[in-house]
């Protein structure tokens, strides 16, 4: 009987080894080792032995057993790593396809500087204030100490819909109004982002364009007080490691009045082809607000100051996208705007 | 303003190079826009002298010259025939840049090296007043006291370089070297020397003229009218010293009389005019033109004159037109003998009225318009009278100055700690001191106060903020430290309006859109197909047409976008604007019109081919989905009708949309009749009108928790009539589902094979979900059968098993 158990034993080991699919593995265990096995029925003639061999047959049949288990699963490990090793190179893609498409959309990149600049102001206790375009005569240059017939009106060619309402030329008269609305609230804080618009088309200037303003207005508001705002405006704008340097300039509702450069944000100050060898780029104006200024908004410039500044948005989308030409910005090539 | 430094060296003393000043200024808020080097061109020219030349010994028509440059000798290859030995020539050695852009490189001709070229006055861009006769045609020959070795443009008077200021509206005195100096000196800490005339309250040493009056019929437009006049005039070239300085100023000189006015203009910035005295018929009067008056000006043309014009006539007829052109009748000529030299103050708005519309700039209109100081007018004819002596020019007689009320001398009252406030700066009395001696002012000083006087030249400064900014930049804006507000701290904070709007764009940007941005303005036409014409604004000096009306719709604005990227081969577009309409109630405006934000969408053409996905087509349906996101992102509904009124739309493919029963816009295929004008097949435009989506928009989200009991789904097809709307039939189902009905989604749409005509067949997959308990198979199969039975009595519908 010993002989019959590991005659079958050792021929279940054999044929399993040269089993290559799980399923006829399966089979032969049941074959063997199943209800009605070889080795099962072996097993059940045990009770004709006398007691003193049943416990060394039944020793003989439990080794054989356990010896085909092993191989069993070693085998079957074997075979669902051969099945996944197939699979795998079976499902091998090539990963140089291009991804799915996503559609996407793209912010326009004035919008985007317009949101970062505002989000720099927000984050400074600044609150957004707004105006309307066409403007008239009064908010756009005279309560900005800017008579009929002021030389500087030539600075601005305007467009104009009658003698007394034009297209603002500048986010200014949101100054005023600003101040009208508030006063005499302390402090006025606010900066004005909007569409303006002058008589000028060529290839640095669009008679459609964007600025920011900025006004601060409150009890002894100094100079350097300015100069720290710009300057951490800057920094958050182009890189920490920015400077800036102040120009005494002129516009008609600041005095005193300022050029605000940044280090070039190119070359870092050292001079380059962007800042032209100087190290340093203009990119806004500034000052004081002017007594009359304060006055026509309804404060005593006795009794508070101010600041303001105003930039051009395209110039500041320009600079930090490296954008050559200003037209690019409003001819709505889709190649141009889906880069950004 | 051209300054020239050799100028400006002579009436301040200067130690920088221009470059050096020109950066001084610059940041001393004279802003210096760019620095001429007048010997460009002319920088490795030097004045050599022949010693020798002989006949090339490999070619017949070349010479070969030893050449002496005074600290060394050099061999040149020429080909010019109008040489001889001891000809001294102008020399442009190794790696000289001439003016014809030509560059000299060591060469050799025929075997024979060149260092250098001899040039001719055509390499230099002479002209015949340079150098002998025998230069025609061949190298250029100098006078033989040339001085051998020096720099040619040294010796042609080039070495100069020009300052070109680029003034600010608030400093026309710059427009005077002699004020230029001064800021120079302020801003160097120099003392300027300036002739005695520049002190403006000097008076002149001659008689009161009798013959004739001054009248000024114009007190507002003419302050000050001073004469001068000038007998035994003879008119000559001006000397080569004014010539000089005119050129680097950039006026031509012309002859000694107008030379000088010129020049006495640039110096002390005061526009003066020459007449013919004998030319003159009685009295000078300063007056309008009356209505149809002409005058010939010195350009030979005759000129029409409006009716305010001011002018300068005799008794009997307009002899300039004032400030900006003289009459051709009493020019100075050849033969003049008498002048009146005219140094007058206009006000500067008329000046600029008259000039614009004659189309008619000149040195002196530029600084009647900025504005000149009245106070000048005598001591600049008193420096006129010095140079007519100087140059012989003519004897000055006699003057007249007829004088309306001057604008007051003014004295302004700076404080010290005033000022240290507004500046952020901490600032000493002797600060202040110093600034006010480097500026030349005169000032009285009691404890921190100063009583400043302001020279009559500097007429923008006019309250205690100016002097402060001329206290900053005269110690320098650097000064000024970096420190923030001091004051309670704010919220910064958009307002609900601007966090809407930014919402809106970013749905749109995460539904795959572009956001472009378009000019406001339109061509009234084009305008008028999508907007409203009788509320359109127009432009009285649009820049052209097509952009000469406020758009009062952004639909042709992006449609025009759309046109332009499909035939740049951009064949995939999607856009969208948030931008402003314009809408005038009345014509002309009185009052400000209405500012109406809109959002508007174009899509055309569909997404790229690609491997994997397919393609996505850019219509109806796709923007729909679009104005699904909007509507889902502010919680909205919106209704779909059929548009009553959209002529330019595709009737079968379009629909208003409606807010709360109120009409928001559109939405829709363009109509195939406009495709032709855009060459845009099939283009799908939206417009929505912001103010109403915002009026009813949710701010917030609320949250709805996921329900923790199984969902049970069932699809439901039904037949139905083609035209029945597909929304109806879902609200219907909606409303027989009852609250268990979760979700309802038309997952196909199918007509053809096994419906028949006529008929549609819809799809519904159908949700349902309690939020308390699991729901039974029983109770689901229920409702599905009585949302059947409803639909079928109300939609002619057929279950479609």
């Amino acid at each position: 009987m010993k002989k019959e158990i590991l005659r079958i034993g050792e021929e279940a080991l054999r044929e399993l080894q040269q089993l290559d699919k799980s399923e006829a593995l399966q089979e032969l265990k049941v074959k063997v080792l199943g209800k009605k096995g070889t080795l099962t029925a072996l097993l059940r003639q045990m009770g004709s032995l006398s007691p003193e061999e049943r416990p060394v047959m039944g020793q003989v049949v439990n080794e054989m057993r356990s010896r085909l288990e092993k191989a069993w699963e070693e085998r079957s490990a074997e075979l669902e790593a051969i099945a996944l090793e197939k699979r795998l190179a079976a499902e091998r893609i090539d990963i140089s396809l291009p991804g799915s498409r996503v559609a996407r959309g793209h912010y326009h990149p004035l919008t985007q500087v317009v949101e970062e600049i505002e989000d720099i102001f927000l984050g400074m206790g600044f609150q957004i204030a707004e105006g309307p375009e066409i403007e008239s005569d009064y908010y756009n240059f005279e309560a900005l100490n800017l008579p009929k017939d002021h030389p500087a009106r030539e600075m601005q060619d305007s467009f104009y819909i009658t003698e007394e309402i034009l297209l603002r030329t500048q986010t200014s008269p949101v100054q005023i109004r600003t101040m009208e609305k508030l006063r005499p609230h302390l402090p006025v804080k606010v900066i004005a982002p909007g569409t303006v618009y002058r008589n000028d088309d060529d290839a640095t200037h669009s008679p459609m364009f964007h600025q920011v303003e900025g006004l601060m207005v409150d009890q002894g508001i100094r100079m350097s007080d300015l100069k720290g705002i710009l300057l951490n405006f800057s920094r958050q704008m182009f890189g920490e490691s920015r400077e800036i340097r102040l120009r005494p300039s002129f516009f008609p509702f600041t005095e005193p009045s300022a050029e605000v450069d940044v280090s070039c944000m190119l070359c870092g100050g050292a001079g380059c082809r962007l800042c032209k060898g100087t190290g340093w780029i203009e990119i806004l104006g500034s000052g004081m607000v002017h007594p009359k200024v304060l006055e026509m908004g309804g404060y005593n410039p006795k009794e508070v100051t101010g600041f303001a500044f105003g930039m051009g948005v395209e110039r500041i989308a320009m600079l930090k996208f490296g954008i050559e030409d200003m037209r690019l910005l409003f001819d709505n090539d889709l190649r141009f705007l889906q880069q950004f | 303003m051209k300054v020239s430094m050799e100028w400006l060296r002579e009436l301040v003393d200067v130690n920088q190079n221009a470059e050096e000043l020109a950066e001084t200024l610059t940041r001393g808020g004279i802003e210096v826009e760019n620095v001429e080097n007048l010997n460009k061109g002319f920088e490795k020219v030097v004045i050599g002298e022949i010693s020798s030349l002989t006949r090339h010994p490999n070619a017949d028509r070349l010479w070969v010259c030893d050449v002496n440059l005074g600290q060394q000798n050099v061999t040149i290859v020429t080909g010019a025939q109008n040489l001889q030995a001891g000809d001294r020539i102008p020399v442009a050695m190794i790696g000289a840049a001439l003016p014809n852009d030509l560059s000299i490189r060591k060469s050799k001709l025929r075997g024979v090296v060149s260092e250098g070229m001899l040039c001719s006055r055509e390499e230099l861009l002479l002209d015949a007043s340079v150098g002998l006769d025998r230069s025609e045609g061949g190298i250029l020959v100098l006078a033989a006291e040339a001085p051998i070795g020096e720099n040619f443009g040294k010796y042609l008077g080039r070495e100069d370089s020009v300052l070109d200021l680029e003034l600010y509206p608030n400093r026309p005195d710059c427009l005077a070297m002699v004020n230029v100096a001064r800021e120079v000196a302020s801003l160097t800490g120099k003392q300027p020397h300036l002739p005695k005339w520049a002190d403006t309250a000097k008076g002149l040493d001659l008689p009161v003229a009798g013959d004739f009056k001054i009248i000024i019929e114009e007190e507002e437009l003419c302050r000050r009218y001073a004469g001068l006049v000038v007998e035994d005039v003879h008119i000559a070239p001006s000397p080569e010293w004014m010539q000089r300085k005119l050129k680097a100023a950039g006026v031509r000189p012309i002859s000694n009389i107008v030379d000088i006015t010129n020049y006495c203009m640039l110096e002390m910035g005061q526009p003066l005019h020459a007449f013919d005295r004998d030319k003159i018929t009685g009295n000078i009067h300063v007056r309008s033109a009356k209505a149809g008056e002409k005058i010939v000006t010195l350009d030979g043309v005759e000129r029409s004159l409006q009716a305010d014009t001011l002018l300068i006539a005799d008794d009997r007829q307009a002899l300039a037109v004032a400030g900006v052109m003289g009459g051709f009748d009493s020019e100075v000529t050849g033969d003049t003998k008498r002048l009146l030299i005219e140094s007058a103050h206009f006000a500067g708005v008329s000046i600029r009225r008259t000039s614009r519309r004659l189309g008619l700039r000149s040195e002196a209109s530029n600084r009647y318009e900025k504005g000149v100081n009245p106070y000048g007018c005598v001591a600049t004819l008193g420096r006129v009278c010095e140079l007519l002596l100087e140059l012989g020019a003519g004897r000055p007689v006699a003057f007249l100055d007829e004088l309306k009320t001057l604008p007051p001398q003014r004295q302004i009252t700076l404080s010290v700690q005033h000022t240290s406030i507004v500046l952020g700066l901490e600032l000493k009395d002797s600060d202040i001191r110093q600034v006010l001696e480097n500026l030349n002012f005169k000032y009285e000083e009691k404890e921190g106060i100063f009583v400043v006087e302001i020279p009559t030249y500097r007429a923008d400064l006019e309250i205690e903020e100016d002097l402060m900014e001329e206290v900053a930049r005269l110690m320098g804006y650097d000064l000024i430290p970096t420190t923030l507000p001091q004051g309670d701290t704010t919220q910064g904070r958009r307002t609900p309006e601007q966090d809407f709007r930014r919402r809106l764009r970013r749905v749109l940007v995460q539904s795959g859109m572009d956001e472009v941005m378009t000019y406001t303005f339109t061509g009234a036409a084009k305008d008028a197909q999508w907007g409203s014409a009788q509320h359109s604004i127009s432009l009285l000096n649009p820049l052209r047409e097509e952009l000469s009306v406020m758009r009062t719709s952004l639909v042709p604005g992006l449609l025009e976008v759309a046109a332009k990227n499909t035939a740049r081969r951009n064949t995939e577009i999607s856009i969208f604007e948030v931008g402003t309409t314009y809408w005038g109630d009345e014509k002309p405006l009185r009052e400000l019109p209405r500012e109406v934000l809109r959002v508007t969408g174009v899509a055309v053409g569909k997404s790229g081919r690609h491997w994997l996905n397919s393609q996505t087509q850019y219509d109806f349906f796709y923007v729909k989905g679009i104005l699904e996101e909007i509507v889902r992102e502010f919680g909205l509904k919106f209704d779909y009708r059929v548009p009553e009124n959209r002529p330019r739309l595709h009737p079968g493919r379009s629909a208003d949309v409606y807010l709360h029963n109120e009409c928001i816009g559109f939405l829709g295929e363009i109509h195939p009749s406009e495709e032709k004008e855009w060459a845009l097949e099939r283009a799908v435009v939206f417009e929505l009108d912001l103010g109403v989506l915002f009026k009813h928009m949710r701010p917030i989200v609320r949250a709805q928790s996921i329900p923790r009991f199984p969902a049970i789904n069932r699809d439901l097809a039904v037949v139905v009539p083609i035209d029945t709307s597909s929304a109806a039939v879902m609200t219907k189902i909606h409303k027989l589902g009852g609250e268990l009905l979760q979700n309802v989604e038309l997952f196909d749409v199918y007509t053809g094979k096994s419906i028949p005509e006529g008929r549609k067949s819809l799809a519904f997959s159908l949700r349902y979900q309690s939020l308390e308990r699991t729901l039974t198979d029983e109770e689901v199969n229920n409702l599905n059968s009585r949302i059947l039975e409803g639909i079928q009595q109300e939609f002619d519908a057929e279950w479609r098993k």
